[in-house]
């Protein structure tokens, strides 16, 4: 139920007024909208590049294998990696960025709601646009290719881009990849990177910006800090592989040849740009899961976090060192050997910060009165199988023992342990742990852990004996073996073990379905937490805080339910269960007036534009190719001058506005009484 | 941008509770995004110019060209001149609206991006002279990253040029001039007015000046 005044500035379109529906998540510019959003199509594109595994395990199970042609193979291994790095584990960890940031901080909302939005649809169209190439793109043999069959593989697997997440060039460049289907990546990565930047634009001002009174740096959540350190790792290193596709694309569209050795460009070159984003973007992959694990591990041990600053600086100079690491992804390649040495030397030292995370999460559970919740089980996963993936990690830091297992299934290993066991498990601890904020349901716990012991089970089975493949000499991105090297009985063992993943996904969606229809009610404060977001009712109201809170000191929320015995122990106080229950019914029955920012439609016709400029430039030698590109323009720019046009904000009145009284100029829009969510009423005051 | 423009004009407007509340660090929201967005904006710079200087030097087989071999340093120094001089005008518009003088602002917001379309203009005329002559985009990498940098910097002064009209159209549609809460516009243009023009003078002494 929602009632909307017209607006006093005409814009082009009618003001958006739908609260409820599709239309309310079109326009929407609400933190925890957006988070859904990005949630679910994280959600799907991790089903998309799960599938593409699968299919790569069956090509391998066997020696032989004949499922899947070599360009097949060569587009499967390029868009999973792709999925799930820039469509799953970013997305899905903005969307608890998008979440949790503003709850955390005790805020409305982020600092630029709209922009906000613009960065979902951007992010959307983004991995739209790259698998549209299955329809658009093709992928035809290079003159003279080493590809058995040689031909174009027309099929449409054949036609997805094949050249590696990292899209080495010259092997991405126009001689070797001489089809459109590459552009799709190059191009599609180019979006992506517009949305990470103006979304950690966004989180970096939220951060300093919008903290509630008393949220002094060093008494944010952990959670919020490792957002802050994602959020300029992408600052940094974004516009650095902004101009490396650049180049790519005017390789690929303009004829320069920028990485063509032949004719005195660099292919090394492209390898030092991509990497010097590529080693920061691991950090992007990580730290969020680490944050994640820094938030459930001390609720599940009712302990306060041990080592809060260390967490913290650590991982600062995590991501500080990560800057100069990016030379041991490419130490089989031809640079220096004094070069090979410091970087070897600087990969060590980042051992040195992870490991100060380690030991304080271990310090925090130790002496705990540990709860083995689904979300502490994911944790504790996370923390186990990161120890094994870093470990092999530091193995890859000494150079010649690196030039042994270079494109290797060894490092296939290590960074699955570090990517699936890390932030996967990490991301499955946050999703389990917030459930109950989300929806206001619990969900099912027996489920919950059949889905950990499964995942971690399968993920072992998968990815523990690639190491051994690797160290026999089993190479990546090879879409045969032959019988003879003896390969076989590991590989039909890692897609078992795939298969074991697939199957505890599916207990999890199951889990997720059902939880959030007939779950368990919700109790207030269902974990007995430690952070503002479980000061508030849950499912989260529009507006968030019905009182703005105020924080004085770390784990304020902590503090007031717990006091502390002569020898240190935490007591809960007697009157904190009342006080959860009066916190919360005060931050759901808001006196004040509260405004909210006000949706929009033009987010969306910004992230459209977005993708029809990009099909322009792929297309620009046809004649339809210049006029897409100036819609595309006009539609970006046009919304950006839009939205300046449209009101910025719209009031929340606890009271709700009588849709009868006819001293309001309002309207009723769907009319709702059984669910009753805030009443909004449009005001435009200015 | 426009964006952020409205979010705190609304904002400075009241005392409500807004979803915009009070900044923490006492530094506008839009200010503070701005000053991140240039922080990028320097890695973005630093990239290209790194690219240019990797390749400048490099050999391309007999018959290679340079772009050293094409520069008019007295052209350019005009040019860069006009850049730097409009700089200069930002701030006196800046300084012309902290005082309330809006004609003045008027004028020196028309009058910078008047320089800014000078500047481009000059490279324009200055890319065309270079491909008559013979070097193209395509000629060899050195070339290619020549343009490349240029180009950036040259889009970047359009979109300046392009948000100077759009206040100064504001403030000649409006009687009264710009508003106290534009003024932050002006402010946020004149930040990114200036990161343009230091890149310039880097780009002018690492690229024309040092050969």
């Amino acid at each position: 139920m929602a009632t909307i005044a017209p607006p006093r500035t005409p814009t082009v379109f009618k003001r958006p007024q739908s609260t409820t529906g599709f239309w309310s998540w079109i326009t929407t510019v609400d933190h925890k909208k957006i988070a859904i959003l990005y949630g679910y199509t994280a959600f799907s594109f991790f089903i998309i590049g799960g599938v593409e595994a699968l299919l790569l395990r069956i090509q391998l199970a066997g020696p032989d294998g004949t499922f899947l042609t070599a360009a097949q193979y060569n587009g499967l291994f390029t868009t999973h990696a792709v999925t799930m790095i820039f469509l799953f584990v970013m997305p899905m960890a903005s969307a608890f960025f998008n979440y949790l940031l503003p709850l955390m901080l005790g805020a409305r909302d982020v600092a630029f709601p709209r922009m906000n939005a613009v960065s979902y649809w951007i992010f959307l169209f983004g991995g739209i646009f790259i698998y549209s190439s299955i329809i658009f793109g093709t992928n035809p043999a290079p003159v003279g290719g080493n590809l058995p069959g040689g031909a174009l593989d027309a099929s449409p697997l054949g036609s997805i881009p094949g050249g590696g997440w990292f899209l080495y060039a010259p092997n991405s460049g126009p001689q070797f990849s001489p089809g459109t289907s590459i552009d799709y990546a190059v191009l599609g990565l180019q979006i992506l990177g517009v949305a990470s930047l103006i979304s950690s634009v966004n989180f970096i001002v939220t951060i300093f910006n919008m903290r509630t009174k008393g949220m002094r740096l060093l008494r944010m959540p952990v959670f919020v800090w490792m957002t802050m350190i994602v959020a300029f790792l992408l600052l940094f290193s974004l516009p650095i592989i902004a101009i490396a596709l650049f180049m790519l694309t005017t390789d690929r569209q303009f004829g320069t040849v920028f990485f063509e050795a032949a004719s005195g460009g660099d292919p090394i070159l492209w390898q030092n740009l991509f990497w010097l984003f590529g080693h920061p973007e691991v950090y992007v992959l990580i730290l969020p899961a680490m944050g994640i694990v820094s938030e459930v591990l001390p609720v599940f041990s009712r302990k306060p976090l041990f080592g809060y600053p260390a967490i913290v600086f650590a991982g600062g100079a995590i991501a500080f060192l990560g800057f100069g690491v990016w030379a041991h992804h490419m130490l089989a390649s031809d640079i220096p050997t004094v070069a090979q040495a410091a970087f070897g030397l600087s990969t060590m030292t980042i051992a040195i910060p992870t490991g100060i995370k380690i030991f304080n999460w271990i310090a925090t559970i130790w002496g705990g009165r540990i709860r083995l919740t689904t979300p502490m089980l994911f944790s504790l996963g996370f923390v186990a199988l990161f120890v094994i993936g870093g470990l092999s990690g530091v193995t890859h830091a000494v150079v010649p023992s690196d030039w042994q297992q270079t494109d290797t299934y060894y490092i296939v290993a290590h960074l699955h342990y570090v990517l699936f066991g890390g932030a996967i498990f990490g991301l499955f601890s946050g999703i389990y742990y917030w459930f109950p904020k989300l929806t206001g349901r619990m969900y099912n716990e027996r489920l919950g852990q059949i889905h950990f012991g499964l995942m971690f089970f399968g993920m072992n089975l998968t990815f523990g004996p690639m190491h051994w493949l690797g160290l026999q000499g089993m190479v990546r991105r090879t879409w045969v073996y032959s019988a003879d090297t003896g390969l076989g009985p590991w590989n039909l063992v890692v897609t078992i073990g795939s298969f074991v993943i697939a199957t505890s996904i599916l207990v999890f969606m199951f889990n997720w379905t059902w939880s959030k229809r007939k779950g368990e009610i919700a109790p207030n404060d269902p974990w007995d937490a430690r952070t503002l977001e479980w000061t508030i009712p849950s499912p989260t109201p529009e507006y968030n805080f019905g009182v703005k809170p105020t924080v004085t000191v770390l784990d304020d929320f902590w503090h007031q339910k717990y006091d502390e015995d002569d020898e240190g122990r935490a007591v809960r106080r007697p009157e904190a269960d009342e006080l959860v229950d009066q916190l919360i019914e005060a931050n759901g029955n808001p006196e004040t007036e509260i405004r909210l920012p006000a949706p929009s439609y033009f987010p969306i016709i910004a992230g459209f534009g977005m993708m029809l400029l990009a099909y322009g430039i792929i297309y620009h030698t046809r004649p339809w190719g210049i006029p897409l590109i100036v819609i595309g323009i006009l539609m970006l720019v046009s919304s950006l001058l839009g939205w300046g046009g449209e009101p910025v904000e719209e009031v929340h009145e606890d009271a709700g506005v009588d849709p009868t009284d006819p001293e309001s100029d309002t309207e009723v829009v769907n009319p709702d009484p059984e669910s009753a969510p805030p009443e909004l009423v449009g005001v435009d005051d200015r | 941008m426009t964006d952020i423009a409205h979010d705190d004009l609304d904002e400075a407007a009241g005392e409500h509770d807004s979803h915009g509340h009070h900044e923490s660090t006492g530094v506008d929201n839009r200010k503070l995004g701005m000053w991140f967005f240039l922080s990028s904006e320097f890695l973005f710079f630093g990239t290209l110019i790194t690219n240019y200087l990797i390749f400048k030097g490099r050999d391309f087989g007999p018959g290679s060209i340079y772009p050293v071999e094409f520069y008019d340093i007295p052209f350019t120094s005009i040019s860069s001149f006009v850049l730097l001089m409009s700089s200069l005008t930002m701030v006196l518009a800046h300084a012309a609206l902290a005082r309330g003088d809006q004609n003045q602002t008027r004028t020196w917001l028309a009058a910078t991006a008047m320089l800014g379309l000078v500047f481009v203009s000059g490279q324009f005329f200055e890319f065309t002279e270079f491909v008559l002559e013979g070097l193209k985009l395509s000629s060899n990498p050195a070339a290619s990253a020549f343009y490349l940098l240029t180009g950036f910097h040259g889009i970047h002064v359009v979109v300046g040029v392009v948000l100077l009209l759009s206040l100064w159209g504001k403030s000649v549609r409006q009687p009264e001039g710009l508003s106290p809460e534009q003024g932050l516009n002006v402010e946020l243009v004149g930040l990114y007015w200036h990161f343009v023009d230091i890149i310039w003078i880097v780009i002018f002494v690492v690229v024309y000046l040092i050969q």
